[in-house]
């Protein structure tokens, strides 16, 4: 069983919804990225997503677009994100890793490269933005020789034969974008995520996480109740930039608004 | 000259959009469905008579197609060699190729029932063809242009804003054309119910490559005729800018099939190749996925995608159609590239020497013509795609040479 697979069950068992955090990879500076992954685990967190920068995110908002611009001022590479697991590692062999980003940096790479290197490191889970399963048979055969998740996005979009062809081919988890928007888009309408979560259920057994839009506590607890995981993104990241010029404040500021989304989370369960 | 036997047009791309292994559908899932909704009413649609006699007429009454050819004489005679025709896209309405593949996706929103209206722009060109047709169709637009594309060419920005639409100022990345591909996408995505989004040029995801193309062949179908009556016979040679690559598609297209024809597309080299400043992803880039399809790309080591050089906006773009990417695999097209100062001279030669004063894209086609022409025996044709006019582009070449107007 895959890491990712291990803690969801385990979390089912205890009667919990996973809760994930996205910081971007080196943001603001490469030396932070390790400290903070434990920081959210003793918080909360119980599966770690790292976003690789890219030059061009065409699904982010402003917020996960200048969280990349300031790693990448610092040439984070998808060496360097390895290298961040890898040592994160060091003091945790439990907590999943999935990577999320965009395509390109990982094409020239090479997929079969990207896979080993990525397996090697500690990763388990990888989740690219912009290549549907139509165009990913190659990369997701790279991919499962490694026993990597392929953790793929469903949409508000997405008919139902999409999500059973998509959720054919993902492993681990599901992630629902609940609205249509870009990363950090506002409105949020719980009813119509929870009908969209009863036909993903009826084409997969794979947990399903909601992110997009879940910016506090109550919206964690109210997704909570209908997901088996909530993503949270945009609402760390932007603290990250707001305390970039205090960088050791960071860690303490991501740690209570997990806690705090732990809390209620559990607090509904 | 590039030679072959078998039939091209109608074999790319396949149902899938792939041009060889480029183009595709690389986007979020939350626009797959809409894009799938694009394709079907696109395919349905130009089988339709009703909406190609609507096509056609306003290609012919509100944009003045067709265009003519002209033949350049004193200027062909000053090269000394071939002899350099012109096909005028410049003198359409709004002054560029671009409201050829405009006109056609407007139709085609108002069809699928959009109500608004989005695109990016880089020089202005297509933000203007845009908003043109917007107006006229009485369509809500908002046209996307990186902040430092709106200092550069700031008449268009006031054109735009002129005909009703809304330029939204992009800061994000290097606040240039593909950063309003972008944020066009991302208004896209967030507004799918009642926004249809004209891309500009033959790249995005598909059916925008087909589809754009397809618009656009317009072009080399009218010149295909046009050179036959005129000089008795086809080209030796066609010769088209290339950022996105929509009026060099356009040209090309139709001549896919006409073997002793040779293809040219000229990409912007900036500041020199060697110089790593300039535009030119299939002269000097590699192959890389981004804005939905796979295709040549200027891109650093760790793939990020990387600044772009040229004198001209509507060449700075770091990545190129599918279409060319496999034209240029192929063979059967060739790619090359033209520096900031050879467009110039080409720029200045044609306006002194005939009168026309040509885009600065135009212009890097130009000066490869000018090239190739003493190359060539007399008797031989070159036709040139003079894809737009140079009056936005006077404040650039003032300034190059250190006038204010």
């Amino acid at each position: 069983m895959s890491r990712i697979s291990q803690r969801f069950s385990d979390l089912r068992e205890q009667g919990k919804t996973a809760l994930i955090p996205f910081i971007t990879a080196g943001d603001p500076t490469p030396g932070i990225t390790v400290g903070l992954m434990h920081d959210m685990v003793s918080a909360g967190a119980n599966l770690i997503e790292l976003g690789v920068p890219f030059s061009d995110p065409m699904a982010d908002g402003p917020v996960i677009q200048r969280a990349s611009e300031r790693a990448l001022e610092h040439h984070v590479s998808l060496h360097d994100i390895f290298q961040m697991v890898k040592t994160f590692r060091e003091r945790d062999q439990n907590t999943p890793v999935v990577l999320m980003g965009y395509l390109n940096p990982i094409e020239v790479m090479g997929y079969a490269t990207f896979a080993g290197a990525a397996s090697a490191a500690g990763v388990d889970g990888v989740l690219i933005v912009d290549i549907p399963p139509e165009e990913g048979e190659e990369l997701l055969q790279s991919l499962r020789d490694k026993a990597i998740d392929q953790i793929y996005l469903l949409a508000p979009t997405s008919t139902p034969d999409r999500i059973g062809r998509i959720c054919n081919a993902a492993s681990g988890f599901v992630y629902y974008v609940s609205v249509k928007g870009v990363t950090g888009s506002s409105q949020l309408d719980t009813a119509a995520v929870a009908e969209k979560l009863e036909q993903i259920r009826e084409k997969t057994v794979l947990p399903v996480g909601v992110g997009f839009g879940i910016k506090d506590a109550a919206t964690a607890a109210a997704v909570s109740q209908l997901a088996d995981a909530v993503v949270v993104g945009s609402a760390l990241v932007s603290r990250v930039e707001a305390l970039q010029e205090t960088p050791d404040k960071i860690g303490p500021a991501l740690a209570e608004i997990l806690s705090g989304m732990r809390r209620a989370m559990d607090a509904v369960h | 000259m590039a030679t072959t036997a078998e039939k091209i047009i109608g074999t790319q791309p396949d149902d899938r959009g792939h041009f060889g292994v480029y183009g595709g559908l690389f986007v979020a899932e939350t626009l797959m469905e809409p894009l799938k909704g694009l394709r079907l009413a696109y395919e349905k649609y130009m089988q339709d008579p009703e909406f190609l006699k609507e096509l056609d007429e306003d290609l012919a009454n509100y944009v003045g197609r067709p265009s003519p050819i002209y033949f350049a004489q004193r200027w062909s005679r000053e090269l000394g060699g071939a002899r350099i025709y012109l096909k005028r896209e410049d003198l359409n309405h709004t002054g560029a190729h671009k409201v050829n593949n405009t006109i056609g996706q407007a139709l085609l929103a108002k069809r699928m029932g959009k109500t608004r209206i989005i695109a990016e722009t880089g020089a202005g060109q297509h933000g203007v063809a845009t908003a043109t047709v917007a107006a006229r169709l009485g369509l809500e637009c908002v046209v996307y242009m990186g902040a430092v594309d709106i200092v550069r060419q700031e008449a268009n920005v006031y054109r735009m804003r002129l005909l009703g639409a809304e330029v939204r100022s992009v800061e994000s990345g290097s606040k240039t054309l593909k950063d309003a591909l972008n944020e066009a996408m991302r208004d896209w995505v967030t507004n799918i119910d009642d926004t249809f989004y004209i891309i500009g040029t033959v790249a995005g995801p598909h059916p925008y490559p087909a589809m754009v193309r397809d618009f656009q062949t317009v072009i080399g179908r009218e010149a295909r005729e046009q050179i036959q009556q005129q000089a008795g016979r086809l080209p030796d040679a066609l010769v088209a800018c290339v950022g996105g690559g929509s009026n060099a598609i356009g040209l090309f297209y139709p001549f896919l099939d006409d073997a002793g024809v040779g293809i040219y597309g000229v990409e912007a080299a900036g500041d020199g190749l060697e110089t790593g400043h300039h535009a030119a992803p299939l002269c000097a880039g590699q192959p890389g996925v981004l804005h939905g399809n796979r295709t040549y790309l200027m891109e650093d080591k760790d793939g990020q995608i990387i600044e772009t050089h040229s004198i001209s906006a509507g060449l700075d773009y770091p990545g190129v159609g599918p279409e060319h990417a496999w034209l240029k695999d192929t063979g059967r097209a060739q790619y090359v590239a033209i520096t900031d100062e050879e467009a110039l001279d080409a720029f200045h030669a044609l306006t002194k020497i005939e009168g026309i004063i040509p885009a600065l894209e135009s212009s890097h086609a130009l000066a490869y013509a000018a090239k190739l022409a003493p190359t060539m025996e007399s008797d031989k044709i070159i036709l040139v795609n003079l894809s737009g006019r140079g009056d936005k582009d006077m404040h650039t070449v003032a300034a190059r040479e250190g006038i204010e107007i």
